[in-house]
This record gives structure tokens, sequence and C-alpha cells, in this order.
């Protein structure tokens, strides 16, 4: 089979059945669900039955709807925060490699300074002093991730500024503007694209793991990273009850990274090409 | 088969990974001490012949059929670990790129002798001994302690030397140069070629010799080999190919070089008024005085040319004119007024009167854009027009440079090297400009590609009455276009007149060698050289 007119391996198909799946959950889940968000339909930890494919909670809400309602959730906050974190980290990167001179010392070193902080300390912090309402959780997360980005986005211009088409361009006068959009971006895009792919698994895992320690999303919603949490008890009496959740986003993100080995298996030399010895 | 003869390839075949054939039905033969010229166009499967004589063969490329003899022995029935036995012991590569291809983490002593070491040929102390002789033999300075260096304390010309004498250490039986001198300025060059052919000769060993120049391989080849698209043109004497070729495509090639000296610009087109004008101007890199008290004048409907090797200042000189890189001193004046020295303080309006068309059409347009975009982008910027006139105008560009109007929908990936220079000339005609810089505009290309694009460059000057400031190394270029040349060395022009008057009497030492240093299309012109120099 064959996609973008390059051959898809298997597990790069896996990967975005996988994905499908999930992005088809998160967008109908108020139709999919058996039950509503927070309805107590059973008992503490109830065993998988007909009823519950899951088992329950434990405060006896049914496992699968909890677990559509929080991929939604995760996996909403965590493309909202990847996107914003790529607009400002592509924005800043490229401008800061195309301008050079104090823009570019700017940049850089106030993204030294926000590395060398760890992003969990510096989102505690940040998120202990405002609060962890979701906004404040994206904004957040967004600008932290988005040095990384930048350092990207930054190498990209740097090695485009200096081709002879950016050149000529500068040379018939066209703005910044132009210079980014127009002939550095199209330019930057396969590595960028499969970049927002890992970072979306990063950010995905960081947002699980804040809501595990309490300070990501808050209940009454659900969320992947958080159901782990409040469900951790169960795995004391032996039932399954953490382990769903868990699942779902050891699954979601093996997906995200293999359909991102393949696309940067595209990028390289032509499949099997060896030189021979 | 005789025992003379070290290098049998027969019924060669290469594929792409893809299932292309690269190359087909090649057969060569070498006997001991003789050099063979392969020559052909970029992509007419020269490098890849040559590596596959060693039985290598580059990613994305195999050797799908023929038999590969190399002093009686079938190499492509032997294992890795047998091939890496011979090669760099009996079969050694000198590749284009001397600078590319060594590490410029060791020093170059380790470099030449790691081989000989590695097949135990010899000892580290006896490969080293041989290494000063083969040092000595390539007049390189200083042949005792020229092995402490590292590759990027040494010139290009004597890298490349160094990389001959890596090739030599294991004294193989056959050496393989890719392209040797292609990257060398025309005076390093021929230095070059004499020591390569001493070298040869003194040694005896068999050589299969790669390159796009005819003139080139003709001083060193007894047999060349013509190549187009992965197979065999013809193969003959080098007198035979010369003066004798049988198949018109080598008439082509050979004739290419020959139109130089019968074909002059003419000077109908030059109009009295000066377009541009510069004064005493000096341009740095930091503190590198590179541009040292140029003046140079252009009139309307003239080429001037200007003329040097490699790091005599010529595109700097280009990057002053266009105002990317200010001059510290020294005024520019464009049609009578004063020329503002930075790119940000020249109009929109300046900066559309005077068009640069790069070097290398690759990397000159954007991969990402269609042909439309990159046509139509000057127009609409510099002129304000709407979509429908845009697009007329782009059509009407693609027709000056005779492209087909259904190109614009193309991508440059979909262009030859020469249609993509030919677009590159489109964009900066689109500017309707007065003064256009051609910073080396057929290097990168073929010859007979090249020979086109000097052919469009005059036919839209005779139109449009405009004005060229011709960057080149290539003489031969400068010839057939250029009214005025300027001959730059060190950052100084040491000679400034008629092209005609420049290569009939040249006055200055420095133009003379350059003149002399560009290989004749004659068999003896390399030992009539050497004779000359012996007289002197």
């Amino acid at each position: 089979m064959k996609l973008f007119g390059h051959k898809l391996t298997a597990s790069a198909a896996f990967g975005m059945l996988v994905i499908a799946l999930f992005i088809f959950i998160c967008l109908f889940t108020p139709w999919l669900s058996p039950y509503s968000e927070s309805a107590n339909v059973g008992g503490t930890w109830d065993e998988p039955s007909m009823k519950m494919v899951f088992g329950a909670d434990q405060i006896g809400r049914d496992m699968l709807t909890r677990m559509m309602y929080g991929s939604r959730m995760t996996i909403g906050v965590a493309l909202a925060i990847t996107t914003l974190s790529f607009l400002i980290g592509i924005l800043t990167g490229l401008v800061s490699a195309v301008l050079g001179g104090w823009v570019d010392i700017f940049f850089t070193r106030l993204v030294d300074v926000m590395l060398s902080i760890p992003s969990l300390i510096f989102a505690l912090i940040i998120l202990g002093v405002f609060g962890s309402s979701i906004p404040t959780l994206i904004m957040t997360i967004a600008v932290l991730d988005s040095t990384r980005v930048f350092r990207l986005s930054r190498a990209l211009g740097i090695n485009l500024r200096v081709m002879e088409y950016v050149e000529a361009a500068r040379l018939r006068g066209e703005g910044l503007w132009w210079v980014i959009t127009r002939e550095i971006l199209p330019n930057a895009w396969a590595p960028l694209v499969s970049e927002f792919g890992l970072r979306f698994c990063f950010n995905f895992l960081f947002i699980a793991g804040l809501s595990f320690l309490g300070l990501g999303i808050q209940p009454p919603y659900a969320d992947l990273g958080g159901m782990v949490r409040e469900n951790a008890d169960a795995i004391n009496f032996g039932m399954m009850a953490p382990i769903y959740p868990a699942t779902a986003i050891a699954l979601l993100t093996v997906s995200v990274n293999l359909v991102v080995d393949w696309m940067l298996s595209i990028d390289a030399r032509p499949s099997g090409a060896q030189a021979e010895l | 088969m005789d025992d003379s003869t070290i290098l049998h390839i027969s019924g060669l075949r290469l594929e792409s990974v893809a299932g292309n054939v690269i190359v087909d039905n090649i057969h060569l033969q070498l006997q001991r001490g003789e050099v063979l010229g392969l020559i052909g166009e970029s992509g007419a499967g020269k490098s890849s012949i040559g590596l596959s004589s060693m039985c290598y063969a580059r990613a994305g490329v195999h050797i799908a059929a023929g038999a590969i003899v190399l002093g009686g022995i079938d190499i492509r029935t032997l294992e890795a670990e047998g091939r890496r036995q011979l090669r760099g012991k009996r079969i050694a590569y000198i590749a284009q790129s001397a600078a590319a291809a060594f590490n410029p983490a060791h020093s170059l002593m380790d470099q030449v002798c790691e081989a000989p070491v590695l097949h135990w040929l010899m000892t580290r102390p006896e490969a080293e001994s041989w290494a000063r002789e083969l040092f000595t033999a390539l007049d390189l300075p200083d042949p005792q302690n020229f092995g402490k260096r590292f590759p990027h304390q040494v010139s290009g010309g004597q890298l490349q030397r160094a990389m001959a004498a890596m090739a030599m250490s294991c004294r193989p039986d056959v050496l393989v140069l890719d392209e040797p001198t292609t990257a060398l300025d025309v005076t390093t060059q021929i230095e070059v070629l004499i020591l390569l052919k001493s070298l040869i000769r003194q040694y005896n060993t068999a050589a299969l010799y790669i390159t796009h120049d005819l003139a080139v391989v003709a001083q060193v080849a007894d047999r060349i080999k013509v190549l187009r698209h992965g197979k065999e043109v013809e193969e003959g004497l080098t007198e035979q190919i010369l003066h004798h070729a049988t198949q018109e495509y080598t008439a082509r090639l050979v004739a290419v070089r020959g139109a130089a000296a019968s074909e002059r610009a003419s000077a109908a087109t030059v109009m009295p008024e000066t377009v541009l004008s510069i004064q005493d101007c000096h341009a740095y890199y930091g503190d590198f005085h590179v541009v040292r008290g140029v003046s140079l004048d252009v009139k309307k409907g003239e080429t001037v040319a200007v003329v040097g090797e490699s790091g005599s200042g010529k595109s700097t000189l280009a990057r002053v004119v266009t105002g990317l890189l200010p001059p510290k001193s020294g005024t520019i004046s464009f049609q009578g007024a004063p020329l503002p020295a930075s790119l940000e303080l020249r109009s929109k309006e300046l900066k559309r009167r005077i068009q640069l068309v790069y070097q290398i059409p690759d990397v000159a347009i954007n991969p990402r854009q269609s042909l439309l975009d990159i046509v139509g982008r000057p127009v609409e910027f510099y002129f304000a027009t709407r979509r429908d006139e845009m697009l007329e105008r782009a059509k009407e560009l693609m027709k000056l440079v005779e492209l087909p109007e259904d190109f614009l929908a193309r991508k440059p990936g979909q262009l030859s090297g020469g249609q993509k220079q030919r677009v590159c000339i489109a964009r900066a005609l689109a500017a309707k400009p007065e003064l256009i810089i051609l910073d080396e505009p057929t290097s990168a290309l073929d010859p007979l590609v090249a020979e086109e694009i000097l052919t469009l460059l005059r036919k839209l000057q005779g139109e449009l009455g405009l004005s060229y400031i011709l960057i080149t190394h290539d003489l031969d270029v400068v010839h057939r276009i250029a009214h005025r040349t300027a001959v730059m060395l060190q950052g100084q022009f040491v000679a400034f007149d008629q092209t005609d008057r420049i290569f009939d009497q040249p006055d200055h030492p420095y133009t003379q060698r350059l003149i002399t240093a560009v290989p004749e299309m004659r068999v003896d012109w390399l030992d009539q050289v050497l004779a000359k120099r012996a007289a002197a």
C-alpha cells in the first residue's frame, strides 16, 4: 500500500489506524460513550461485565466512558499545547535566524535561560502560583515547549537563510514576512512536521504526568493521567483499573512514534539503498 | 586478453534501486602504463563506471551485470573482504574534491600512510619514507615536513597532489582519476596535470581518467572513450577522437572549444552612455582586505568580464555592486546618480534595475515554488500588476528564454540544469533591469548546454540593450561574449581593456600565465608548454 507516493510499512499502518481510532473517539465521545461523563453506574472498582466493558472506577463510574472523555481531554490539551508552541517557536526561531544580530542574541539567550530550568519544576512553580486552570496549563507548557521548537526552526532557518534563492529575494527587496513564509518555511516543513509528532508525544506524556501529580487537569474532568492516579490503589487489591488508562497513554504514544519514524524514513535515501561493498 | 591487460571490464550494467539503467553494456580494456580517458556530460555515467572498476557502487546503485577483471581476477566474484584487499592496493581512486575527501582531523602523513600499513605492504617508517619520495615527485613544498600538515593548512592544488600521493602509496596497478583537476584554478590545473602525467609515466601505472573537459584529457590519455546517457558513443585514439570523430556528438563536443577562437562579441550593441561606474572601491570581510582599489565602468549594451582565480575577489566585487557588501571606501554611481552602498538604503526602483544571475541554478531558485511563482513574483513585486497581466508577462518571459509556456506549472526539480539557468535569467529579466550581474553563469553546466546559455545571453543583449558584468574564471566564455575584460589578481585589476587586446597582447605576466594555462584542443599542447618552460 502506498501513501503520498511512499510505501507504507506495517508498523506505520498500525500507528495510523490507532491514531485514527483515537481521533474518531475524541471527536464523537458524547455520542459514542455508553454513559455520561460523571454518572455513577456501579460500585467501586466493579469487575468488567457486559454492562461496563472495563469495569468501574474508584467511585463507580464507567471506566470506558471515563477513558473516552479522558482521551478527548488529554489529547485535546496536548494538541493545543503543541500547536501553540509551534506557532511561537517557528515564528521566533525563523525571525531570529533571518534577522540575526541583536534579535537573535536576545531570543537565544532567553531560550538558554529557560532551558536551564528543568521544565517540570518550572511548570510546577507556575501552576502552583497561578492555579491549574486549563488555559494556564496550555499557555505555560506551550511557552516552555516552544524553546525546543525555537532551537530546531532556528537551526533550519540558518541553513536555509544562506541559500541563494533567499538572497535573491532579499536583493529583490522582499520583506521579512515574505522571506519567512514563502522562501524558508516551505523548505523546512518536512523536519518540522515530524518534530510536531514527537513534541505532541512529549506534551501528551507531560500532561498525563502533571495530572498524575495532581497539578494538571482537575476533576471533575476526566483525563488519562489523573485516572491512573485516582485508580492507583486498585493495584493493591490485584485489580486492573489503573492499567486501562495507562495502556491508552502508551498505545497512543507508541503509535505516534511509529508514524513519525515512517515519515522520517521518507526523507532519507531510497529504501534499501546502501553502497555496494 | 594478453598478459599486459591489467583491467578488463565487459558488459557492465549499472542499475538504480528503482530499476533505472544508469550504465549499460560498457566494455573497456586497459593495458599496463596506458591511460584511458572517459569523457561525457554530467549524468553520462563516467564516475559510476570509474567506481565500478573497483567493484564499488554508490548508495542507490548496484552492479547488475558484467565482468570486472583486475589482473586476471574477476572481482565481482569475490567476497567483500577480498575486494577490500584489492582496493587501495592494486587499484586506487583519486576523487574530484580533495578538500572533501581528506579527513580534517588527521595529518596528511597519517592519511597517506594508512593504506600501505593497513594492507601489510610496508611498515610505518617505510611508508613514510615512500610518502616523502612521492611528495618530492609531486613537487610539494618542503617534502620532508609536508606530511605533518593538516588538510586545511595546504592549498587546493597541493591537497589534490597529496591525494595523488595517497593513491600511489601502495603502488597500485590502476589509478582511477575522477575529475582530478576540475575543482582547481586554471593555473593550478596545469601544474597538477603535468605532475599527474609524469607520475603515471614514471611508475608505469595504468589509469582511467574521468573528466568532462576534452582538452584536458587530450593531454594525458592514450585513448578516449566518449559516453552519453550511460552508453558508449565511441572510443578511439586521442588524436582520432579530436580530429576524425565518427559520431556527430563527439564532433560537437570538439567543436564547442573550437568555436571560441572564431566568435567575438560584436560591438554593435554598445552605446556611449555609462550605466555603472565604480571609482577606487575598497571592500573588506572583517579585517580582510578583499577588493583593493578597483575602478570599473560599464556602458549600455556592453558586457564587461571580470576574470580571476578563486579568491581573487571577483565575486566580492559582485556583492559590492548588488549592495550585499557595502564597500569601506570608493564611489559607485548608477546611470549618473550615486548608488547607495548598502542594499537597505537603495530604493525598490534601484534594486529593480540591477539583477543578479547565480552560478549554481539548483540553489538559486526555490525548489518549493512553481516557475510561475519564481518568474511572476518580480513582475508582481515591482510593477504591481494584476494576476492575469502577470501571467501574460510570465509567458512572455518564458518565450524570451526559450522555454515552453506550460513549464510555468512545474517545480525546479522537474527541470534540467540548463533549463534552471534559463529560469534564473527569466527571473532577472522579469524586473526589466538595465544591468545584470552574471556570476559564473555557465560554470555549473555541461559544455553544450553552456554554449546554448551564452547564445541566449547574447541574443537578449541585442534585443533588450542590457549591460552585463560577467564574473568568470573561464577564459573561453570571456572570449565569446565580453566586449571588455578586467583581469583580477588579489583584489586588484592587473589589466582592464578591450577583450581582443587582453588576449592578443597580454602585458601583465599574470595575464600571460592565465591565458597560456588554458588547455588547447591539441594532443601535444602540454608537451609544448613544458618545452617552452624548459627553454625559458
